[in-house]
């Protein structure tokens, strides 16, 4: 992200695991994901096939991702989409500023976007004077109390309903409190259709874009997304570069692997298919539709033929869900918008090593992630890649900030494990000398630092050498 | 176009370049070799199974499912209107659904709800939509797993009739019923004739953004009723 602020990542947990209401909300939401999600996966044999199809599908269209782009911008534009390409965000804020000043508007209806989180696009475009509204209920909440999304898929789940009833009672102008949940939804309902009627412009995000026919597709539960892309005379639409997909027929799987991984349903209750702006004759829908593609450092990540299974993401969640470390520090300490294990592997090849290496230390590399995720990017070999790039110094490495946590300690740590390990004669020495001390070392420097949250490595009295010299061994 | 504009077009340009640059190098180098997996398992169902399973999976999302018959339908729409006791009810003019609506409103409108005509393009109806209780569309056809209607919008039936309204009513016929949705699509070729928008549709609205409880009638409708009409 352009401004970001630092990232005190330890900090962060530390506050997080302290806020017992906080973990209590997401560990209440993420056992239910989980639940549901297994309920929809039940044929083991069936959810494998489907994934390995999911894998391939991804993996097929990125690995002729160029062409597909042009035959995606090629389509939609004879469709009557236009289409325009942001290498930064700046430029992406950029577009959609000028695109809105272009029709002179002031009002904008959002559908739920990651990629204007990662934009920051509503604070740019308040910057300019133009209300940008988010109309998804969980991202309206988060809106409301100045947050970002604590999930990808269930922003606002970090709150309960006590805490939304304050949030609508304070923020709303008229809304009574209660915690009745269809009451609160009943005040939402009514606040944003006013908006969705007066807005001038619509944005929305896109699942997938089939470069084939030239289709935007999206899905949702709630009706906002379609009222975004139908009601206002403008549409917008956003994209990571990585969302393409080469034919129709690659959908069916597509959204059902997504909308189960994310919501644990068959399917949403809308699956919204655009293919052009109204035609002549039509009596709704935009005049206008802008498709807007954003690069934003994924183009650096599609060079490296490992780092590129991170680009596979459909942005389902499902990562964070099962996640024992997201369960346990929400969505807010990584800092960034993607959190969980995808955004331990995401942000820092994105935003550079030095900037966000961090999040991958938080990991117990359990592989939960990569067990459940319905394109089957192995996050925890991506994980241990980034942990070894962050020390990596080799000039031919293309991950930005690689070797940043390289130093004297470690290097030299690693050359007296070499030496020991090569001369016997050393390592049986120094083996008797650890089981003879090692309980007693002293907690100072790196141990000092391992030890704030972990015990200090226990040395057996003997050796394993010298176990086996004395008993033989067990071939059983 | 003005100067900001031809900048914009200008920048965009510059980034496209710049993007397909890097993307073009990445793609010289090797890559993992590509699987090649079976197709999506999917199932084929008879036309009893189809409609059974449609309306099991659209029930299961609160939808409210009536099996009806092509002659007596109107009755049977008839009833759920005066049940719910609307005000107005809008409606494709010039299909034959909307003829079968006008015919019957004028033998017999006693207590119906009154009949409007999206018939203005949105821009001078949308005042009027807003304030309309219910919508009635015909549903292209059906998908039985998972249960959902197949809406295809078009000049005489318009996107927001399905949407703003807090009733929708669609009218589906039995034997537009697919398998799946890879078999609808296959067989009526959608890719080479896909429409300003297409849309699935498997319930009113909802949500669970609150507690992970479910509620509906968020945003689009607050109901979904579905008369499936058997020859």
């Amino acid at each position: 992200m352009a401004n970001h602020k630092p990232l005190d990542f330890e900090n962060n947990v530390s506050r997080a695991l302290k806020d017992t209401q906080l973990i209590k909300n997401i560990q209440s939401a993420m056992d239910t994901l989980v639940l549901k999600r297994k309920n929809i996966f039940a044929d083991p044999a069936e959810t494998e096939q489907l994934r390995a199809l999911g894998n391939a599908t991804k993996s097929q269209a990125l690995g002729k991702l160029p062409a597909l782009l042009e035959r995606l911008e090629k389509k939609c534009t004879d469709n009557g989409i236009q289409v325009h390409w942001a290498e930064t965000i700046p430029e992406a804020n950029q577009l959609v500023l000028d695109i809105m000043k272009s029709h002179g508007a002031t009002r904008l209806v959002k559908g739920k976007s990651m990629v204007s989180e990662e934009m920051e696009l509503n604070a740019y475009l308040q910057k300019h004077g133009i209300e940008a509204l988010e109309t998804d209920l969980g991202e309206f909440i988060i809106q409301l109390n100045h947050e970002t999304p604590a999930h990808i898929i269930v922003p606002a789940i970090h709150k309960n309903r006590d805490q939304i009833s304050k949030i609508f009672h304070d923020n709303i102008p008229d809304a009574p409190y209660t915690e009745n949940v269809d009451e609160l939804n009943a005040i939402a309902r009514k606040t944003l259709r006013q908006k969705f009627q007066k807005a001038d412009v619509g944005l929305s995000g896109v699942n997938f874009a089939v470069a084939e026919t030239g289709t935007l597709c999206l899905v949702e539960n709630e009706g906002n997304g379609r009222m975004c892309t139908t009601v206002p005379g403008v549409h917008i639409a956003l994209m990571g570069l990585e969302k393409v997909v080469e034919k129709l027929e690659d959908l069916p799987p597509m959204l059902r692997l997504l909308i189960g991984s994310a919501t644990g349903q068959l399917i949403t209750t809308y699956v919204n298919m655009i293919t052009s702006p109204r035609k002549p004759g039509e009596k709704d829908g935009p005049r206008e539709v802008h498709l807007i593609i954003l690069d934003n450092g994924r183009s650096k990540i599609y060079a490296d033929a490992q780092r590129r299974q991170t680009l596979y993401c459909i942005r389902c969640g499902t990562c964070l869900s099962h996640c024992p470390v997201y369960n346990r520090i929400g969505g807010h300490a990584y800092g960034y918008i993607y959190p969980g294990p995808i955004g331990k592997i995401l942000n820092p090849q994105v935003e550079g090593l030095e900037a966000a290496g961090v999040l991958a230390t938080a990991s117990s590399l359990c592989n939960a992630c990569e067990a459940v995720c319905p394109v089957k990017i192995p996050i925890p070999d991506l994980i241990r890649r980034i942990r070894n790039e962050s020390y990596s110094k080799d000039p031919t490495s293309t991950v930005e900030g690689h070797g940043y946590k390289s130093n004297w300690i470690e290097s030299l740590a690693w050359k007296i494990w070499a030496f020991v390990n090569t001369h016997p004669l050393v390592n049986a020495a120094g083996i008797k000398v650890l089981s003879a001390l090692g309980q007693k070392l002293p907690e100072v420097g790196p141990l000092k630092h391992w030890t704030r949250y972990r015990k200090a490595p226990e040395f057996a009295p003997r050796s394993l050498h010298e176990l086996v010299k004395q008993n033989g061994v067990d071939h059983e | 176009m003005n100067l900001s504009n031809r900048m914009e077009s200008t920048m965009s340009e510059q980034s496209r370049e710049r993007i397909f640059a890097r993307l073009a190098a990445g793609s010289r180098q090797p890559s993992a070799p590509i699987p090649q997996p079976g197709p999506m398992p999917v199932k084929t169902y008879s036309r009893a199974e189809k409609i059974a399973k449609l309306k099991t999976l659209m029930e299961a999302m609160r939808t409210e499912v009536h099996i009806t018959d092509a002659q007596n339908w109107i009755h049977k729409l008839e009833e759920i209107l005066k049940q719910r006791e609307l005000k107005s009810l809008v409606y494709p003019p010039q299909t034959a659904l909307g003829d079968t609506l006008e015919s019957h409103w004028e033998n017999d409108g006693n207590g119906l709800p009154q009949l409007i005509p999206y018939e203005k393009k949105i821009e001078d109806f949308k005042d009027r939509l807003f304030t309309i209780d219910a919508g009635i569309t015909s549903a292209a056809g059906a998908i039985a797993d998972p249960g959902a209607l197949i809406l295809w919008p078009s000049e005489k039936e318009p996107r927001l009739m399905s949407l703003v309204p807090s009733i929708h009513i669609a009218i589906l016929e039995a034997d537009k019923i697919f398998s799946s949705f890879l078999e609808a699509m296959q067989k009526e070729q959608w890719s080479t004739k896909m429409p300003t928008n297409v849309v699935l549709i498997s319930g009113p609205s909802k949500t669970a953004d609150i507690e992970m409880t479910l509620a509906f009638g968020v945003h689009g409708p607050k109901e979904l009723i579905v008369l499936i009409l058997e020859k």
